[in-house]
Parts: C-alpha cells; sequence; structure tokens
C-alpha cells in the first residue's frame, strides 16, 4: 500500500511530464489559430476534450498549459532550495551565532507573512507575468528549505563523523557540503516535491486572478478564470483544467509521501 | 513586536520601490508636469521616504490608516466596512474546517490501517490536490445555478437580516475550507496516532477504561498541541484564500479593496490592508502560543 501511493504518484506525475514535454514538438492543434464555428465544442472525436470559446483545441491548450505550470513551479521550488539551503546549512553550522540567529528570525519574518497575499502584492506591483509570478512563488519557499536544511543539519553535527571529518581539519564549508548535504539530500528532495506541487497551485491561483502567466500562454489558472463566465453552459471548460491541476498536485504529494517513506523509515515516524 | 516593525518596513519598501506614481496614474496619461506636482503634494508624496513612513506608521498606531488616493475617503472607514465580510468568513471557514477535520481525524486514527483509515486518508489527498477556486466555481454551478439552494454571488449585508448573511457565506466558507479541513484532519489524526501510542495510555487501558473513554478522557487533549498550531497556521491562510475566494464569488470584502487598489495604484491601501492582514497573522499565532498553556499545564510557567 505504501509503495503503492509512490507508484501511482509517479505515474500521475509522469504523465504530466510527458504531456508537457510532448508539446514541445507536437500537439494535436495549433492553438495560435482561432476558429470560431468550432467553439465550445464538448468532448468529441476530432477534440478529445472539445474547445473553447475561440475554437481552440482544448487538449492542446491543457498539454502546452502543463509546460507552463511545471516551469513555473520547478523555478519557483529552484529559487527556494538554492538560496534556503545554503542559508540553512549555514545556520546549523554556525548554531546560535549571530548569522544563525539572523537567518532564522527572517525566516520566522517570512513565514509570518500570508504568502498569497505578498504574491498578490509582488506580481500586481512589478507586473503581472510568469516571470514575478516565480519570484514571488520562489521567496516564500526559502524559508521553507532553510529550516529543513537546518534542522537536519543541526543532528547530524553531533554524529561522530562530523567530528572526525574536522579533526581532519575540514573547513565548515567543507563539511557542510561535502558531508552534511548528501545525507540530507533526500529530506530536500521530498520537501521539493511537496513544494513543488504548492508550487503549481499557487501558480494556478495567480493565473486564475490574472496575475500570473499572461495570455497568449496558456495557463491551467488563466483557462479556468476565462471558464468562469461560461462554466453554467460549458462545464468542460472548467472541469478539465481544473482536473490537470488536481491530477498533478495529487501525483505530486502522493510521490513526495511515498519517497518519504522509501528513503526514510524513521522520518514517517516523526513526521506522522 | 520587533516582527510588527520589520514587517511594516517591508510591505512600505516593496510598495515604494515598485514603479507607477500615484499622482500621474490618478490624472491620466494627459495630465501637465504641474498638476501632477500640485497633487503629490496634497498626497503628501512629495515628502521624503522616510518622515512618510512614519506618518504612516504613527497614524496607523492610532487607528488612522491614512485617506485613499483614489477615493478620497479615510481607509479606516474602507477597511472597517470590508472587514465585516472578510473576517466572518475566515472564521465560519475555520470553523467548518474543523467540525469536519475532528471526527475524521479521530475516526481514521481509530481506525489505523483499516479501509476507513486509508478512504479518509485518500479523500484528504485529494481535498489539499483541489484548488479552492476551482472548486468555489464546482460548488457554483451545482448549488448555485443548478439546484439553486444559494446565490451565486454577492453578499447580503448584515443589516438584512443575519440569516442571509451567513447564508450568502456559505459556499465561500466551504470553498475555503476544503484543503484546509483536509490538512486538519491528517495533523489530527498523526497526532493522536502518537498519543495514543504512549505509556499512560496503555496505563489508562490496563486500568479498565474503555478505548471511547481513554481517547476523549486522555489522548485527544494532548493530541491538541499540533493540532492547535495548525489551526494557528491556517487563519492566515484562510485570510489570505479569501482574497482569491473573494473575486469568485464577488464579495465585497478586503480581497476586493486590494485588487481595486491594486488596478488603482492606491498605494496606500495596498499597504495599509497588507499592514492589517499581517497584524492579524501574527496576533493569531501570539494566541496561539498562549492557548497552548491552557491546553498543556506542563508549558504554563514558560508562557
Amino acid at each position: 500500500m505504501k509503495n503503492g501511493s509512490l507508484i501511482f504518484g509517479a505515474l500521475l506525475s509522469v504523465l504530466v511530464i510527458i504531456a508537457a514535454g510532448v508539446s514541445f514538438v507536437w500537439v494535436p492543434f495549433d492553438i495560435t489559430q482561432l476558429s470560431i464555428p468550432d467553439k465550445l465544442q464538448t468532448p468529441n472525436k476530432v477534440h478529445w476534450l472539445g474547445t473553447d470559446h475561440f475554437g481552440r483545441d482544448i487538449l492542446s491548450m491543457i498539454m502546452i498549459g502543463a509546460r507552463t505550470s511545471l516551469a513555473v513551479a520547478l523555478l519557483a521550488v529552484g529559487i527556494g532550495f538554492s538560496i534556503g539551503v545554503p542559508l540553512g546549512l549555514a545556520a546549523a553550522a554556525r548554531k546560535n551565532s549571530l548569522i544563525d540567529e539572523v537567518i532564522m528570525r527572517t525566516n520566522d519574518l517570512i513565514f509570518a507573512f500570508p504568502s498569497l497575499v505578498i504574491a498578490i502584492l509582488i506580481t500586481a506591483l512589478f507586473g503581472a507575468g510568469a516571470m514575478n509570478a516565480i519570484i514571488a512563488i520562489g521567496i516564500f519557499n526559502i524559508p521553507v528549505f532553510a529550516r529543513v536544511s537546518r534542522g537536519a543539519a543541526l543532528s547530524l553535527w553531533q554524529k561522530e563523523f562530523i567530528l572526525a571529518a574536522r579533526v581532519s581539519g575540514k573547513t565548515d564549508f567543507l563539511i557542510s557540503a561535502e558531508h552534511i548535504l548528501p545525507n540530507i539530500a533526500n529530506l530536500l528532495i521530498v520537501q521539493g516535491t511537496i513544494q513543488f506541487s504548492l508550487g503549481i497551485l499557487a501558480e494556478a491561483g495567480l493565473s486564475y486572478v490574472g496575475l500570473g502567466t499572461q495570455p497568449p500562454i496558456p495557463s491551467w489558472g488563466r483557462m479556468l478564470a476565462d471558464a468562469q463566465t461560461m462554466v453554467s453552459f460549458a462545464p468542460h471548460l472548467a472541469i478539465i483544467p481544473g482536473t490537470a491541476i488536481i491530477v498533478t498536485v495529487l501525483g505530486l504529494n502522493l510521490m513526495g509521501d511515498g519517497l518519504r517513506d522509501v528513503l526514510d523509515p524513521r522520518v514517517r515516524k516523526s513526521r506522522e | 513586536m520587533v516582527s510588527l516593525c520589520l514587517a511594516s518596513v517591508i510591505i512600505f519598501t516593496i510598495v515604494e520601490i515598485a514603479p507607477g506614481d500615484p499622482a500621474s496614474f490618478m490624472l491620466g496619461i494627459n495630465a501637465q508636469e504641474d498638476t501632477i506636482a500640485a497633487l503629490r503634494a496634497e498626497l503628501g508624496l512629495d515628502q521624503d521616504k522616510l518622515s512618510r513612513y512614519f506618518s504612516w506608521i504613527s497614524g496607523m498606531l492610532q487607528g488612522d490608516f491614512g485617506t485613499s488616493y483614489t477615493y478620497r475617503s479615510p481607509i479606516s472607514n474602507m477597511i472597517a466596512d470590508r472587514i465585516w465580510v472578510s473576517l466572518p468568513l475566515a472564521l465560519y471557514a475555520l470553523v467548518i474546517s474543523t467540525l469536519i477535520a475532528f471526527p475524521a481525524g479521530i475516526y481514521a486514527a481509530t481506525q489505523r490501517g483499516k479501509v476507513g483509515d486509508v478512504a479518509v486518508m485518500g479523500a484528504t489527498q485529494f481535498g489539499i490536490a483541489i484548488p479552492n477556486f476551482w472548486f468555489a466555481m464546482i460548488l457554483v454551478v451545482i448549488f448555485a445555478l443548478k439546484l439553486r439552494w444559494f446565490s451565486a454571488g454577492g453578499f447580503v449585508e448584515w443589516e438584512n437580516g443575519i440569516f442571509q448573511s451567513i447564508k450568502s457565506l456559505t459556499l465561500p466558507a466551504i470553498a475555503l475550507a476544503l484543503p484546509q479541513a483536509s490538512i486538519l484532519s491528517r495533523v489530527m489524526r498523526s497526532a493522536l496516532i502518537e498519543t495514543l501510542s504512549e505509556d499512560y495510555i496503555r496505563t489508562a487501558r490496563a486500568k479498565g477504561f474503555g478505548k471511547r473513554a481513554v481517547i476523549w478522557r486522555h489522548a485527544l487533549r494532548n493530541a491538541l498541541i499540533p493540532v492547535l498550531t495548525i489551526i494557528g497556521l491556517q487563519f492566515s491562510f484562510l485570510l489570505a484564500g479569501a482574497i482569491i475566494i473573494e473575486q469568485v464569488f464577488f464579495l465585497p470584502g478586503l480581497g476586493r479593496l486590494v485588487f481595486q487598489a491594486i488596478t488603482q495604484r492606491d498605494l496606500i491601501v495596498v499597504e495599509s490592508v497588507v499592514m492589517l492582514l499581517v497584524f492579524a497573522v501574527i496576533t493569531v499565532n501570539f494566541i496561539v502560543d498562549i492557548t497552548y498553556a491552557i491546553v498543556d499545564p506542563r508549558l504554563r510557567r514558560r508562557v
């Protein structure tokens, strides 16, 4: 059962990644071509998932939208990871020092902000668009990664093999990079998967209110926003992009849970 | 307190460095240089950043949030109107979330590993994965457009009947509560499973108490600490999430106020509302800390 969630989650995630990947070389229909006579078709043999109010093929839009969602979420996690992890490691290496205090207090501060509100503030003030959405979501990933890596690294610093490395004259930086980081990698991968799925949801939310990915680039959140006025007579416009988001987020979450069990059974115990 | 000060500086800075001058925005692209300058002086935009920051903060401490650039009316009044939509919505959602999560989590914990547990946990995975604004749209289609039990959007003012107001907040609150209820039931389940494995639970069982009595009298109370933390955290998610949900249901709450203000470059409104939200979040977290002491006597001396 436990591995079941890993396999099922991985299957769903791979499905989305394939859809995004294939969209680079092939999509069923060209979505830059508007075809009003074909508008608002329900799923049929030609248009497997139907068409939208401009007659664009929804399957094609979902595939390209997958690309957008994955890219935005991945880059946002990348920002959080590449800034948060070094900060967390530095804080752990100098426990209770001024650096540690400053890093952790700043972390607490960012946590206190309602992330979505600030993301909306940033994208609204600096211009709506994918890039600012990535930055806004990324900023809130930093404290998450910093906290996870600090916590895990702190317990490692007590271990004998770290002491041995210290005795051999390695600097704190080298120890963090060569010994601590590989040992907390599992934990970071699991956290990364969870943050990735949160990133997908955040991107969808921002695009829905018009502050994320901008037209003509298709994005699931935007498709939902467009669908809102037509949902009473064309519910498939809302159901399909929504399902795409749910499949992706569900897949990533299940995969994260499964990975956690496989990679580190102890974590499961303390977390669950 | 320190975090509030820092938060105010950060918000002020973000808004300050953002492109777009409110005065030139309000007057349109054809405005003369001197009219813009005059309006800037009237709005106090010509003073230096530091003195503007301090007048904003000191005003806020006295309950004076300043005057909206576009509406020329006191922001505190605008917020006071809107908060009676957003705050009840967040609290309503919190109540729904707790009412779902407690039974679901307790049930799953007692059924650990059995079909009931797997079903509840599977459902929560879905609950977490569903974007709440999408769920809101689906609710509107089913309960407002098809069944016509609720209105599809808008808000009935409190003066026109509390029941009607609550009714107009019901669908938004359910949509808002779904992901939080899912997270909370998972936390409730884990916390309860953890306490159920403690020695004192075994002792209580050995003393002859039934399973149910042990859960109610011993386990639940001890499992409440992590649950309270999450409830506190959720409050901020609910306030923030309300911003998007208010868009779906056209509710005249703080969220819509922020969106309107952002599009009109009414920066002082944006600053003030965001600051208020941060203040609310920090205060709630503080209250949660105090509640720990009530639930757990061991922590009383430290708090």
